[in-house]
């Protein structure tokens, strides 16, 4: 489904998903993920070297981007398919409405694609009067829901199994009323059945691409169900939309990028079906598609290549960073109020969709730390997350009480005497009014932090003081 | 300004060149003729033995069988063992095309599959040790709707084309077709179908076999 943008109104958003016992309940099962990636890593001792041969690779390949682009827009063409250029999200729908209209298509089968998400492409399928059908079960889910996804590899892990049952009740109106979907392989071979016939009809069948080979002109797509390969080889014609940051030199590279994918999204070695299609089926093949296409995205890329974001285009799209995320975990993806949630997300949308509306997500972090250790592409995540504060800051969009509570501060932070003469004062002022419980239960200016945990009261004197006394050290 | 030309020009002037640069262009020409291989896993050189261990480590089965002649009993075996219809739908592979089926009772189909086969069988163009992944190449030998349509997908799969890891696939590939001219489609498969979009289970069969079983000659 297309995805309405409430990410300026991230706050509210997290608010609602807090109090959501539903979705908090469904999120439960979100940290399955850690555990299973922690097993993947830990048979693998080469991980910590393919991390750096992963990041090496994409590094090269961004510094040359634009001949890694013309050697594959020529072994594309070699191989009989056509690559179309999208500066924005807009001519991308276009150029995929006029395929669709040369062609009298009426139903699109899709493969789980974030590219498509962000171009908001079911949305303008639908207005042509096509139907687009999303096959992979988590985005079949969602878009019966009438929803975005709200996790990249698992669109649907917000939903729970009485959701499902309900959906599917409500969407599957030609079937026994009475029927038993009690169990998940009830609703999955309901799905199964379903979308087995949309297979078999559809006019054209769209995927994304995990990566686009320069060496080969193949696009490669990863997924377990086998739904992006039905999706692909069963139409007249396969589309591929992708972006500008897919393309990666040879065949071996590949090979490195697949070795850190699966462990860090799902803790597989390698998911079930990995599949590498390179332009309409040959003379003498007796399936695959007569035509194919592929949509090159760019919708502000190859700015981003340019400026301290440009690290961001070396992600693989694994989902680690939200699997291990703190924030993520207990405010779930609908609340980024886009397309990308999590750490990447805080970053990516920003770059996409401007700081003005997409400048709070990097707000929603700890700094904790885990998203970039545990990011396959070693993406410093929580570094640009810092500078889109900067920039929040310096275009003065952060509201006026921290502006005015960071000057405040900053007043005291480059003085450093008059800086400890406050801080002493107020620990003392401090310890002798919350001493006796130890805690404050409520603190003036404090109330966001103290409606959901106690304030410690200081005990001892300040950092610095306690520093000084131990070591003597303090410049 | 065509699309094309404003997203290469937006990348150049990102990258501060201007797409003409020698040095540039003799980087990106060697690695693309060379295809230098990175850092590869030392597991794939336990080769036949961690090949068995991996592919039922991702919940593929395999028997192992001494001659091709075997092959047709071995299916017959496997689709019995399993309550499945005595149906088989091949390729044109001549590999399994010259095969004693008349030995059994199967019932074959020949070709591509509609969506209405239950069960077909295909060769691998390789295998990898490392992760128990089969390889396969389309074409009219193997089309691909039969690794994708059926309920249960039967590979048969040649000691022989056993290799470490996946670079080592890629190298046959350009021996086999040439460089840059590998078949439309490489498939390659680690275990059955599955999903775990259902609140994180693991359920088998979700748009592909449910079942996948290899048989391993020689």
């Amino acid at each position: 489904m297309s995805v309405a943008l409430t990410t300026p109104r991230f706050k509210d958003n997290v608010h609602e998903a807090l109090h959501d016992a539903r979705l908090q309940r469904a999120m439960n099962t979100a940290g399955n993920f850690v555990p299973r990636r922690a097993a993947a890593i830990e048979r693998l001792p080469e991980f910590e070297a393919l991390r750096d041969s992963a990041r090496d690779i994409k590094n090269h390949t961004l510094a040359h981007l634009d001949l890694y682009l013309e050697a594959y827009e020529q072994r594309v063409t070699q191989a009989g398919g056509k690559v179309h250029y999208a500066r924005d999200s807009e001519e991308a729908r276009a150029i995929f409405l006029d395929l669709c209209k040369a062609r009298g298509a009426k139903r699109v089968t899709k493969g789980k694609s974030m590219i498509s998400e962000e171009i908001g492409l079911n949305h303008a399928l639908e207005a042509a009067g096509i139907e687009a059908i999303e096959t992979d079960l988590g985005e079949y889910i969602i878009q019966l829901r009438n929803e975005g996804p709200s996790h990249i590899i698992a669109p649907a892990i917000h939903v729970t199994r009485d959701d499902i049952e309900a959906d599917f009740r409500k969407a599957h109106l030609h079937l026994p009323r009475d029927r038993d979907l009690s169990q998940p392989e009830t609703l999955l071979s309901e799905a199964r059945e379903i979308l087995r016939q949309k297979f078999l009809s559809a006019d054209i069948g769209v995927t994304g691409a995990n990566f686009l080979i320069a060496e080969t002109g193949a696009s490669v797509i990863v997924t377990n169900e086998g739904n992006g390969d039905l999706t692909q080889i069963l139409p007249k014609v396969h589309v591929v939309i992708a972006s500008l940051e897919k393309i990666t030199p040879t065949l071996d590279d590949v090979a490195q990028l697949l070795r850190v994918l699966a462990r860090s999204a799902t803790g597989q070695d390698m998911s079930v079906y990995t599949t590498l299609s390179t332009g309409p089926r040959r003379a003498g093949d007796p399936d695959g598609p007569e035509e194919y296409h592929v949509i090159l995205l760019d919708n502000g890329r190859s700015s981003m290549l340019a400026g301290e974001f440009s690290d961001m285009l070396r992600c693989i799209r694994c989902g680690a960073c939200m699997n291990h995320c703190p924030v993520y975990q207990a405010v779930g993806g609908h609340a980024y109020g886009w397309v990308y949630p999590g750490p990447m997300g805080a970053v990516l949308t920003p770059s996409l969709i401007g700081v003005k509306d997409g400048g709070q997500l990097p707000n929603a972090s700890t700094f904790c730390g885990r998203c970039e250790s545990v990011c396959p592409m070693k993406i410093p995540l929580p570094k640009m997350m810092r500078h889109w504060r900067e920039r929040e800051f310096e275009r003065h969009l952060e509201p006026t009480p921290v502006r005015y509570g960071l000057g405040l501060w900053a007043f005291f932070a480059t003085r450093p005497a008059l800086y400890r003469f406050a801080t002493n004062v107020a620990t003392r002022a401090m310890a002798l009014i919350g001493g006796g419980r130890g805690r404050f239960a409520w603190a003036p200016l404090a109330g966001g932090w103290t409606r959901y945990r106690d304030l410690p009261a200081p005990q001892g004197g300040t950092f610095q003081a306690r520093w000084r006394a131990k070591s003597g050290a303090v410049n | 300004m065509s699309a094309r030309d404003e997203i290469f020009a937006g990348l150049r002037r990102s990258l501060h060149v201007t797409g003409e640069e020698a040095p540039r262009r003799a980087a990106v020409a060697d690695r693309l003729a060379r295809a230098p291989s990175g850092v590869i896993p030392a597991r794939g050189k336990g080769g036949v033995a961690t090949f068995k261990d991996e592919a039922a480590r991702a919940s593929a089965t395999l028997t192992q069988v001494a001659s091709p002649a075997e092959i047709p009993g071995e299916i017959a075996r496997y689709l019995r063992e399993h309550n499945l219809p005595a149906t088989l739908r091949i390729g044109a592979d001549p590999r399994l095309a010259s095969l004693p089926w008349a030995e059994t009772a199967l019932e074959l189909g020949h070709g591509p599959s509609d969506g209405h086969d239950l069960n077909a069988a295909s060769v691998a163009f390789a295998a990898i040790a490392e992760t128990g992944t089969l390889a396969l190449a389309s074409g009219a030998d193997n089309p691909t709707t039969l690794n994708f349509l059926p309920d249960n997908h039967i590979v048969v799969l040649f000691n022989a084309d056993v290799v470490g890891d996946m670079e080592s696939v890629f190298s046959r590939l350009r021996a086999t077709y040439g460089k840059s001219q590998a078949p439309r489609t490489l498939n390659f498969i680690t275990g059955p179908s599955r999903s775990a979009d259902i609140e994180q289970t693991l359920l088998f069969g979700a748009h592909g076999p449910r079942r996948l079983h290899i048989v391993l000659v020689g």
